[in-house]
Parts: structure tokens; C-alpha cells; sequence
């Protein structure tokens, strides 16, 4: 198994000074390993660090601690022609298909752009058929080259993204909520088009979602994520059929399934979260979900319970969890 | 037959750009019972939104237009034809509403209790003091801790979730016989949104409000609406009870949108079944039936004529020419069922 893992994360930690002896801890002792060809789903709240994670594995933001290593090399050492070839390899497409586009380019340049920085282009008429192919490859086609991101629908322009990234030929996508801008019946679209590509292509896959039915649909395996730290990861069938962590189960029962006759017989075993998520700025020791948890005990608001392998790949960050 | 409160009738707004009209609500018709919570479904562009904020006659006009023989029947009377001081009773007293954004809808400026006194001194002649009251019990009744504290707060004291409850408060301090909610849990976490819900459900059911509320999310809906109406492009495609929507869908779009969302409870399913294509330009809209381009039942004659609603069980109802064709002539070409 060692030698197909493609990223490894161990101990990662991003922490954003905010002066005044405040610390944010984003992103706090995080570590987990994606293997080649797969889909890893990050799934949380909204300020729970996903996207911050995403970010320092690909080295957007500097890391504060621990190792992001790209098929055996961290990437944060990485420097000169060497993290020129990374930047090619791992790509990412965003949340937000309408500011990440630049409005002043038409879709052929913004999907060619990589392409120029890299030379990977022979001669012009090489340079539009690959264009061509690439928009054809993500459902578009060529009448669409020579417009602007203003006259695409939500959609469209997230093709578009994903066009871009892949004309980069990655071997590895970070994938940051790609699909929560979009209208439902958009979403199955551009899901369904995700793992075609990945299928045909090969690519591995780090997929961030709040969206826990999407992610549980295209994911091999989930890690849940609270407050700066995977507090479960295991393969997706067992996340939703075993779910072990608390919070894991309390963020299950919270998603409302389209049945109103299931609906009503889980009222009588819904899990409800008191509270919100707290400031993730000098957060007190201990485990963070400790101050909503229902089992919390004095134990879990002084130490902090690392992951402990469950069997099977099954890792849980929990006291309260009988191995 | 329970009490009608809220009847739309044939409404139709549009928007007049640069470009021409856009049809953004083309005859809609339907109803609220008192008590009753309502849910419209559709994705963006709909023309859900539209339709709250006419029952609120909270749109310009210019740009918007209501078309003519277009009626809002609020007990019986015209919203669309209330006066100035007439909307002021009705707007925040009779029917409130509440809004995706909460820190867009709440005054920045405001303190959130001045906000809830300013809404109960519009409407009645409460005291100052008393008012003030009132606001803290209303923030206690919504579920935020510490109110006598938090009624001196600004909005931007508060979270996305606790800012959508001070908005229900808002919306609660008259005891207003009909709630409009614009997408309330839209920016929300899942684990907020299912308190929000709850919030939503446990005051309807106390103080008796109907509720119309509004939502992309078919997941939201299945747990609290008692009627669905499902929008496509402007117009009502179907209608129905919260359990025939669900179980029996009629319509190929409602269908398909159910479809077309994972499931947790489900196992995966390799391939979801997405519908192709996008949503029909409001601009120049199709002739026929507005889902006829990306139906995979599309006929004929769903290009050229617009389907007529058929009824299925006691208050379900579909726009779609399968059904109306298989009525009308023995030698339909088909059935739903058969196609499925």
C-alpha cells in the first residue's frame, strides 16, 4: 500500500496570527494519506478548516508545522523547476465559479493559460485543437472558445474551471466545494462529469464538501473534520453506516433525507447539537467538541484524544470510543 | 375544507431590461390554509422569490410589472390593491417575512432589540419599556441565550444562526397569521439549519401561523411542509401533499429532481441521474411546456401547447402532457408507468 500513497499529511498545521497574542489555529494536527486513483472526501462546517487544509496541502498558504510530502518530497521545500512541476501536477478548482474566472479573458485563454507558462504547446493550431478537446472533454464545445465568463451559467463556468485544471494533465486535484454554487439538477451534472474524468484519466482526488450526501456519493473514503481537526476518517460506507464520533452522528442525523415517512420515524432518534461551533481563536485544551458533546467527560476537556485506529482503517479521535 | 388565508390567483410579474421582458412568473395560482405550512420548490431563477416578495408587495414597479388580472387574496382582500397605510398594517403585522441573508436584512446600525421594539411600536401602542420587554422574551422564545444581555447587541455580534432567529423574532413580534421564508437555512451549516427548522416547526404549531416557506432543497421541505408546490421556470408544474410529492411523483421534472440528489440512507449508485441541459430563458420562453427541452418524455406537442394540469388523489396535480394525452384519447401512446 505505501507506495501508491501520492499525498501524506502528517501532523499538518496552519495557524493565522491575528496580532494582539491571538492565534487562529486553522488547521491543527492534521494527518491523513491519499492513495493513488482515489477520492478522499473533507467534510465540516463552515469554519472547520477544510478549505484550509486543501490549500496548505497544495502549498497556497505556508504551513506552520508538520509535513505535506507529494509522492515522497514535502512540498514545502520544494523550490525552483522542481515546484514549477508540481504546480503542474496538482491543480485545484474552486468554490466560486464566478470569481475565479477573470472576466477580461475569453474561455480560450483562461483554459490555455496554463499551457503558455509551461510551453506544452508546440505551435498555434496544436494550441486551439488542444483547447477544443479540453472544452469538449468537459461538455462544452468549440463556439464557446471565443467568449467571455459573462455569458456562462453557474455551470458552465465551473466546466470551465475544471477545463482549465485539467489541461494541466494533473495527476492530483484538490477539489474545494466545486459543486455548492450550483442548482441541483447542475450538480448531478458536474458530479457525474467529475468521475468520468477521474475514471478515464486516473486522477486522484481530494474532495471538500459540506455536502455530506454528495461527499458519501463520490468519495472511497471521508475524513470528518471539526474545528482544525479530523476527528474520524474512515472508508465512506463505514462513515455512514458505522459512525463512531459523535459529532460524526450528531452531523448525520442533522441531514434531512427527501422521504417524509423516513423523516418522521428518525424524529424520535435525531441527535440534536446544542450550540454552534466555537471560536476556533485560542481554543480551550482538550477535545474540541468536547463543550457540545454529550458524553463529554473531565477527561476530554484536558486532554486531547488522538486518532486511534478502530480496525478495518477505521481511525477515531475519541475517549468515549470502546476499541 | 379548512380556512383559506392566503389565495394567489393568476399572477404574473415581469421584469423590463435592456434586453426585453423577462418572464420571471407566468400565472400562478395557489393557496394557503390557515395553520398550514406550504413549501415552494425550485431552482434558481424560478421565480420563487419573486412570488414571496409579491405576496409581500415588497417589488418595485418599475422595473417589475404585475400583470394585469393578477390577484393576492390575503382573508378576501387585494394585497396588490392596499394603500400606503393599509400595506404598513400588513407588512410586519398581518404577514412577515424572512430573508436568506440575515446581516443583509438586519440593520447594522440598529441594536437587534431596538429592531424588534421598532416592529411592535409600528403596530401597536406598547410602551417603550414594555416593548423592550417583549423583545427579550422574544429573543428567549427563539432560543437565544442570555437575552437581556443580547437585546443590546448589534447584528454583527451575532452568528449566521443566531442571526436568523433574531430575524424570526422579528417576524414573531406581531403574531402574524402568515410567515414567509425566503430560503431561511440556505447559508446555514446542516446541524444549524435542522435547529433553525425545528424553530420554524415548534412556533407554527404554538401559535398557529401558516407558513410559506421556500427552498431549493427538496431534503428540507420533507420534514416540515404539509403541501408542496414545485416551480419550474415561472409556473407551478406540480402540486400535491407532502407524502404524494414524495412518493408518487407525477412530473418528469420532479421526478427527476429527486433523482437527481444523493441519498444518505440509500447505497451509491454509480451514475446519478442528472438532467441535461439548463433552465429555459425567461426571455423568450418555450412555446410549450417549459421543461420540454430537457425532458426525456419530451413529445410533440409538448413543444407547441402548453400542458393543461391533470388531477391525480385529492389535491395532486401535474402539468404534463402524458397524463393530459392518456385522458383525453384511448390511443394515447403511452403512460407514465409504461415509460418508467
Amino acid at each position: 500500500m505505501k507506495e501508491n500513497v501520492i499525498l501524506d499529511v502528517s501532523h499538518l498545521k496552519k495557524y493565522f496570527e491575528l496580532g494582539r497574542g491571538r492565534t487562529l489555529k486553522a488547521v491543527d494536527d492534521v494527518s491523513f494519506q491519499i492513495h493513488q486513483g482515489e477520492t478522499l472526501g473533507l467534510v465540516g462546517e463552515s469554519g472547520c478548516g477544510k478549505t484550509t487544509c486543501g490549500r496548505t496541502c497544495l502549498g497556497m498558504y505556508k504551513k506552520t508545522g508538520g509535513d505535506v510530502k507529494y509522492l515522497g518530497r514535502d512540498i514545502h521545500a520544494l523550490k525552483g523547476a522542481e515546484l514549477f512541476a508540481f504546480k503542474k501536477e496538482a491543480q485545484m478548482i474552486f468554490q466560486d465559479p464566478y470569481a475565479s474566472l477573470d472576466p477580461r479573458m475569453t474561455v480560450s485563454d483562461i483554459v490555455a493559460e496554463g499551457l503558455d507558462v509551461h510551453n506544452m504547446c508546440g505551435s498555434k493550431a496544436e494550441r486551439t485543437d488542444k483547447i477544443y478537446e479540453l472544452l469538449n472533454m468537459v461538455g462544452l464545445n468549440k463556439e464557446h472558445a471565443n467568449r467571455f465568463i459573462h455569458e456562462f451559467s453557474g455551470g458552465q463556468r465551473q466546466r470551465i474551471g475544471i477545463a482549465r485544471a485539467l489541461a494541466m494533465e494533473p495527476k492530483f486535484l484538490v477539489l474545494d466545494e466545486p459543486i455548492s454554487a450550483l442548482d441541483v439538477s447542475i450538480q448531478a451534472q458536474v458530479v457525474n462529469m467529475l468521475i468520468h474524468l477521474q475514471q478515464s484519466m486516473g486522477l486522484t482526488y481530494l474532495f471538500i464538501a459540506h455536502d455530506l450526501s454528495m461527499v458519501k456519493h463520490i468519495s472511497d473514503r471521508v475524513g470528518v473534520m471539526y474545528l482544525g481537526s479530523i476527528v474520524e476518517i474512515t472508508s465512506s460506507g463505514e462513515l455512514y453506516s458505522h459512525p463512531l464520533h459523535p459529532y460524526t452522528k450528531a452531523l448525520l442525523s442533522a441531514i434531512p433525507i427527501p422521504d417524509p415517512v423516513i423523516e418522521i420515524q428518525r424524529e424520535a432518534t435525531r441527535i440534536r447539537l446544542e450550540g454552534e461551533v466555537p471560536s476556533p481563536i485560542n481554543p480551550p485544551p482538550g477535545c474540541k467538541f468536547a463543550g457540545r458533546c454529550q458524553y463529554a467527560t473531565e477527561r476530554c476537556r484536558q486532554e486531547t484524544p488522538a486518532l486511534r485506529d478502530m480496525g478495518g482503517g477505521h481511525h477515531v479521535a475519541c475517549f468515549a470510543v470502546e476499541s | 375544507m379548512r380556512e383559506k388565508l392566503l389565495e394567489v390567483k393568476d399572477l404574473a410579474v415581469s421584469y423590463h431590461g435592456y434586453a426585453g421582458e423577462v418572464q420571471s412568473v407566468r400565472r400562478v395560482s395557489f393557496d394557503v390554509n390557515r395553520g398550514e405550512t406550504v413549501a415552494v420548490v425550485g431552482e434558481s431563477g424560478c421565480g420563487k422569490s419573486v412570488t414571496a416578495k409579491t405576496i409581500m408587495h415588497l417589488i418595485k414597479t418599475p422595473p417589475a410589472e404585475i400583470k394585469e388580472g393578477s390577484q393576492v387574496l390575503f382573508n378576501g382582500e387585494d394585497v396588490l390593491r392596499f394603500d400606503k397605510k393599509r400595506l404598513s398594517q400588513y407588512r410586519g403585522g398581518e404577514a412577515a417575512i424572512i430573508f436568506q441573508d440575515a446581516l443583509a436584512a438586519l440593520n447594522p446600525t440598529m441594536t437587534v432589540g431596538n429592531q424588534i421594539v421598532e416592529n411592535i411600536r409600528h403596530h401597536s401602542s406598547t410602551g417603550k419599556k414594555e416593548a423592550m420587554a417583549q423583545a427579550v422574551e422574544l429573543l428567549r422564545m427563539v432560543g437565544i441565550p442570555q437575552p437581556e444581555q443580547r437585546v443590546k447587541q448589534y447584528p454583527h455580534e451575532f452568528s449566521g444562526g443566531m442571526r436568523q432567529r433574531v430575524m424570526i423574532a422579528i417576524a414573531f413580534a406581531c403574531n402574524p397569521q402568515l410567515l414567509i421564508a425566503d430560503e431561511p437555512t440556505t447559508a446555514l451549516d446542516v446541524t444549524i439549519q435542522s435547529q433553525i427548522v425545528d424553530l420554524i416547526k415548534e412556533l407554527q404549531k404554538e401559535k398557529g401561523t401558516s407558513v410559506i416557506l421556500i427552498t431549493h432543497d427538496l431534503g428540507v421541505v420533507a420534514n416540515i411542509a404539509h403541501r408542496i408546490v414545485v416551480m419550474y421556470s415561472g409556473k407551478i408544474v406540480e402540486r400535491g401533499s407532502n407524502m404524494s410529492i414524495f412518493h408518487s411523483p407525477r412530473h418528469p421534472y420532479t421526478n427527476a429532481l429527486l433523482e437527481a440528489v444523493p441519498r444518505l440512507d440509500l447505497v451509491n449508485k454509480q451514475v446519478l441521474s442528472s438532467i441535461e441541459g439548463t433552465p429555459p430563458d425567461l426571455l423568450n420562453p418555450p412555446a410549450g411546456c417549459p421543461f420540454c427541452t430537457r425532458c426525456k418524455y419530451c413529445m410533440e406537442i409538448c413543444c407547441t401547447e402548453e400542458p393543461p394540469a391533470v388531477a391525480f388523489e385529492e389535491g395532486h396535480e401535474a402539468s404534463c402532457w402524458l397524463y393530459a394525452l392518456a385522458e383525453r384519447c384511448e390511443d394515447a401512446p403511452f403512460t407514465w408507468e409504461d415509460r418508467k
